[in-house]
């Protein structure tokens, strides 16, 4: 049987969230694919667009690989924008030629809308829907110092962010009262104005723009129907979307009368070849202008094209989360309490910002809707309540009270139904994840990767965590957070005790806390907590046995029993003089010598005894210990920057040396690398660090949580636009509140992942203070800053330190016999022979 | 033929590391000696070669007690030893050779093969 043939028209987000669903179904096989898409780019993620501008690139935002396509077999025609479709034929058209379809799908997203207004077609007129628009944007803004977005809706405020962060004074000119009208009532609108404007944005609102002609004192004036006018040097549209359905008007599909490609509840168009999913869609007269009702009408059809006739959409929530320049807003249901007999119940506090509304049903048993604006940790809860129409309790004021004021805690997992939606964007519910664990994924990651939950757009991450311990915990899983034999508790409860007791010791430690005489498990990580707590030097008699071979001797230990010696170079910088010193070190000690992947040198194959002569030689020289042992701060590696480099925006090598001299010594749960790129090209892949920093026209943009080695992972974008001190003060903050709450031999981005709340969370605590210590971990690591100490410093200029490195202590003039050499590529190695 | 042994000064207790090992040079080769001041006995000798590496590192390893039991482990590897029977934790096939070691005053006696130059620096 000769194969049919698919096509897609449209290469966006449900077009390719299509694609995967469809090729993993049991008819793909029968089909040759197809997919058309008019940008140059592959599928992207639209809904977080606004990263470009925070650094993102394609690669970053894309939703898969073109290797991902040619592997599925499927034929990607980019850049190629269908101009026509032939129903008779069964083929459609585009300017490199004519193909045939016996099923076609229409995912063609939406266009923005732009108001007739005179002038609009000027050059520094723009939309904010796609990479090219951004693109533009960009170049229009740097020689700007203003722009002006019309419409103060959620993607008009998200274009007013993307203004300011390209250093624009931001406007944002609104016809109607008040800001997000459609999410939004009168009082939520004020607030979020308000604190908008905070900001730095200035909000028109009741203004209707007549005209855009030449400005006098920037590119662009926009005059008003009130007769006032607004001078800008560039202006985004951003009045609503329109659905994208020019080829099924002109090709005869029934479409509706304010647009929209007509669906019925299998997605299929008036034409039964044809469909259609995703933003061009209507369905009952509906236009979902949200990713997730796209997803699940892609879902819906890849059934339906399974011959699974009896799957259906059935509409969609259009419940929002989002952070707009910062200020939560919420909007969930039925949030202006249209449905007859509705009551609401408001809570609004204008000393914090924070405002709250519940629609209740009549009976004021069920929540239809809500609006939140200054605080979403309501959000989640409310949510549940409103799709799962579960019976509110008798003080259902309680669900927006904050906690002081008699609040009720946040709905436990076990309250959930089985049906109960948890990731909207995949459309998973309680019992997904019960069926999931019950088939055996044993905690939050494999959960992840069988449901996909939360791989979308992470706004259920915290949700999803709390549901699949619930479920672990009464299946009996719940793992031990006990750290070994001697402690009945985690690292970080310890980190309290030895904190809050003011402990000073591992012996007073255990014999309070613990049992027994301790282990080469928790002996290292009291040795750690001690050293962040207190800082005192590392072989001080109590501490020498606490610690790793690697630091007890402040080197590291080789397969034949010798140890490395990796002096700091900070940022990797380092005098003629200096290098020379090394060599000469080298040279005379026979140490092989080989540059690290960390920018410094490595002196391998000294002995025990030979330590402390050799560090003699180079603390003379101005060397300090590189830490290259001890779970703390390794290197921070940079690029040369704009000191010398055409393209560098900032002296990273400058930042770098700082940053390092800043937190070398700090003791952490693991090793903490960090690096420091001087322009966006991030040559010292800044992005693979725990702490990665990259220079911006204004100032740095930090990044966390990134990790090379054995499972890398992308560091999460933090902050943007730092200043020095902001930069480090955000480090200091979030470094300390790492070191405090992670686990044993937990790197930055192994804890990233198991925080609760994840990077929204982090930000919380670190940017807004939310838990009320940030100036408490400040505190700390100024502390720390000051009382530094170069390790191998105090070590040889103290006799009783010095007497740990003999080899034998009976025979100190006594080699090793195992330890034999031969000679590779001109330089000593070990050869050992086992024993 | 049964190996004589006997008892050899190898070091002082200042030489000692509290809840840690040293090495000393014999006649058998290397040997760590332990120092856990809350233990009865309080100290321990077991050879210094590491099995799994050939390596002589076993007194820099990390000291405690799993089970009850006295033990360190390996700074390369990690693997357990049992301090009083030299036993390896995680490889039953292997166990690293004890001597038998007291405190006589301020020296450290430590028992051997014996021999006629006592190799005692100390
Ligand atoms: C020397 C060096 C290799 C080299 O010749 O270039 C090196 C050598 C070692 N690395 Fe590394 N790593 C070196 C750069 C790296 C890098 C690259 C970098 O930092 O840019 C990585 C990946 C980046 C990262 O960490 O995210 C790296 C990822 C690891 C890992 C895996 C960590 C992870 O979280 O996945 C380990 C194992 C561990 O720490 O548990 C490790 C462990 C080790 C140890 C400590 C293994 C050991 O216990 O003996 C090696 C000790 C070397 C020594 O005796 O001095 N090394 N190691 C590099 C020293 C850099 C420096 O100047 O400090
Ligand atoms: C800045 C921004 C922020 C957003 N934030 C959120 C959010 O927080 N939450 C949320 O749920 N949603 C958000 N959205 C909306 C979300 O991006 C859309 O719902 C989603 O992209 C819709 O997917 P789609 O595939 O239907 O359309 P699109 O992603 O627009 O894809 C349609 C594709 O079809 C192509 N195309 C059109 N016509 C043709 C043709 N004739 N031939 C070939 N190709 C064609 C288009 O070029 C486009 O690439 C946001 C959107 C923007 C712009
Ligand atoms: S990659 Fe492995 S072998 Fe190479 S230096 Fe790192 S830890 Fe050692
Ligand atoms: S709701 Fe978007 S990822 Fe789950």
């Amino acid at each position: 049987m000769s194969k049919k043939t698919l096509i897609v028209i449209g290469n966006g987000m449900v077009g390719h969230h299509f694609l995967e669903q469809f090729v993993a179904s049991s008819a793909a096989p029968d089909y040759d694919i197809l997919a058309f898409g008019e940008e140059k780019q592959l599928a992207y993620d639209r809904v977080h667009l606004s990263e470009y501008f925070a650094g993102s690139t394609h690669a970053d935002l894309a939703m898969g690989t073109e290797d991902w396509y040619t592997e599925q077999g499927i034929e990607l025609h980019l850049n190629e924008p269908v101009t026509a479709l032939n129903r008779d034929q069964r083929t459609l058209i585009t300017p490199k030629g004519e193909y045939h379809y016996d099923e076609l799908v229409l995912a063609t997203g939406s266009f923005p809308f732009v108001p007739p207004i005179e002038g609009r077609e000027h050059p520094h007129c723009f939309v904010y829907r796609t990479l090219d628009d951004l693109d533009a944007i960009r170049a229009s803004a740097k020689e700007g110092k203003s722009g002006v977005v019309v419409g103060g809706g959620l993607l008009g405020l998200e274009a007013a962010n993307a203004l300011r962060s390209l250093g624009l004074q931001a406007h944002v000119v609104e016809f109607a009262p008040r800001l997000m009208p459609v999410q939004l009532d009168a009082d939520g609108g004020a607030l979020l104005r308000h604190k908008i404007e905070e900001l730095g944005v200035q909000v028109h609102t009741e203004k209707a723009t007549t005209a855009i002609v030449a400005g006098e004192n920037a590119r662009l004036r926009m005059n008003f129907s009130d007769d006032s006018h607004l001078e800008t040097d560039l202006i985004v549209f951003s009045a609503g979307i329109r659905p994208q359905d020019a080829l099924a008007r002109a090709s005869g599909l029934n479409v509706g009368e304010r647009g929209g490609i007509v669906v019925n509840d299998q997605c299929t168009t008036s034409d039964p070849h044809i469909h259609a999913i995703g933003e061009c869609a209507l369905w009952d007269q509906r236009i979902f202008g949200l990713v997730a009702p796209g997803y699940t009408m892609a879902r819906t059809l890849a059934s339906v094209l399974n011959s699974h006739s009896d799957a259906a959409f059935t509409g969609a929530d259009m419940s929002t989360k989002l952070k707009l320049l910062g200020v939560d807003v919420g909007s969930i249901g039925d949030a202006h309490g249209q449905t007859p007999g509705a009551r609401n119940i408001r809570f609004n506090d204008e000393q914090t910002g924070h405002y709250r509304r519940m629609v209740v049903s009549e009976d004021g048993k069920t929540l239809l809707g809500a609006i939140l604006v200054g605080d979403n940790s309501y959000y989640d809860t409310l949510l549940q309540y409103a799709l799962n129409g579960i019976a509110l309790p008798d003080n259902p004021e309680a669900l927006i009270l904050p906690e002081s004021q008699g609040g009720a805690p946040a709905l436990g997992p076990d309250a959930l139904p089985e049906t109960a939606s948890i990731c909207s964007c995949h459309n998973v519910t309680k019992g997904d994840i019960c069926c999931a664990i019950d088939a055996g994924s044993s905690d939050l990651a494999g959960v992840k990767a069988d449901t996909k939950a939360s791989t979308g757009c992470g706004g259920c991450t915290a949700l999803l965590k709390s549901v699949v311990d619930n479920e672990l915990e009464k299946r009996g899983v719940a793992v031990s957070k006990d750290l070994c034999e001697h402690f009945p508790y985690s690292r970080q409860d310890l980190f309290h005790l030895v904190k809050v007791n003011g402990i000073r010791s591992f012996r007073t430690l255990i014999s309070q806390h613990g049992k027994g005489h301790g282990c080469d498990i928790c002996k290292p990580v009291v040795g750690s907590i001690l050293a962040t707590c207190w800082n005192e030097h590392i072989l001080a008699t109590d501490h020498v046995p606490l610690q790793d071979t690697n630091d007890t001797f402040m080197a590291n230990m080789q397969k034949n029993g010798t140890y490395s010696i990796v002096p700091r170079i900070p940022g990797g910088e380092i005098t003629p003089d200096k290098l020379i010193v090394l060599g000469e070190v080298a040279k005379e000690y026979d140490l092989y010598t080989k540059i690290t992947g960390g920018q410094r040198v490595d002196l391998f194959g000294a002995t025990l005894s030979e330590l402390p002569v050799i560090w003699e030689r180079l603390i003379a020289a101005g060397f300090e210990t590189g830490h290259a042992y001890g779970k703390s701060l390794r290197t921070v590696k940079s690029c040369v920057g704009s000191t010398w480099c055409r393209y560098g925006v900032q002296d990273s090598v400058g930042m770098a040396i700082l940053l390092e001299n800043r937190y070398k010594g700090l003791r952490a749960p693991h090793k903490v690398k960090m690096a420091v790129s001087g322009c966006t090209r991030e040559c010292a892949e800044a992005q693979s660090k725990d702490f990665g920093v990259i220079a911006t026209e204004n100032g740095w943009n930090l990044y966390v949580c990134g990790n090379g080695g054995m499972r890398p992972r992308h560091a999460d974008l933090f902050a943007t636009d730092l200043s020095d001190e902001a930069l480090i003060r955000t480090i200091d903050r979030v470094v300390m509140f790492y070191v405090r709450t992670a686990d044993r031999l937990q790197r930055t981005s192994v804890w990233m992942e198991n925080l609760e709340g994840g990077l929204e969370y982090l930000k919380h605590v670190v940017l807004e203070d939310s838990l009320g210590i940030c100036a408490e971990l400040e505190e700390h690591m100024n502390g720390i800053v000051d009382t530094y100490q170069c390790e191998w410093k105090t070590a040889v200029e103290d006799p009783g330190k010095r007497k740990r490195f003999r080899e034998f202590v009976n025979l100190p003039e006594q080699r090793d016999p195992v330890q034999q050499w031969t000679t590779e590529r001109g330089q000593r190695r070990p050869v050992l022979e086992s024993v | 033929m049964r190996t004589r042994t006997c008892w050899n000064s190898v070091c002082t207790v200042d030489d000692l590391v509290p809840e840690s090992g040293i090495a000393v040079w014999t006649v058998d080769g290397p040997v760590a000696v332990f120092y856990l001041p809350h233990r009865l006995p309080a100290l321990f000798a077991i050879s210094h070669a590491d099995p799994f590496s050939g390596a002589n590192v076993l007194a820099r390893g990390i000291t405690g007690d799993l089970g009850g039991e006295p033990i360190v482990a390996s700074p390369l590897y990690k693997q357990h030893f049992n301090l009083k029977t030299g036993a390896c934790l995680e490889d039953e096939s292997v166990r690293v050779k004890t001597y038998s070691v007291l405190l006589d005053g301020n020296r450290i006696l430590l028992e051997t093969r014996e021999t006629h130059q006592e190799a005692v620096a100390a």
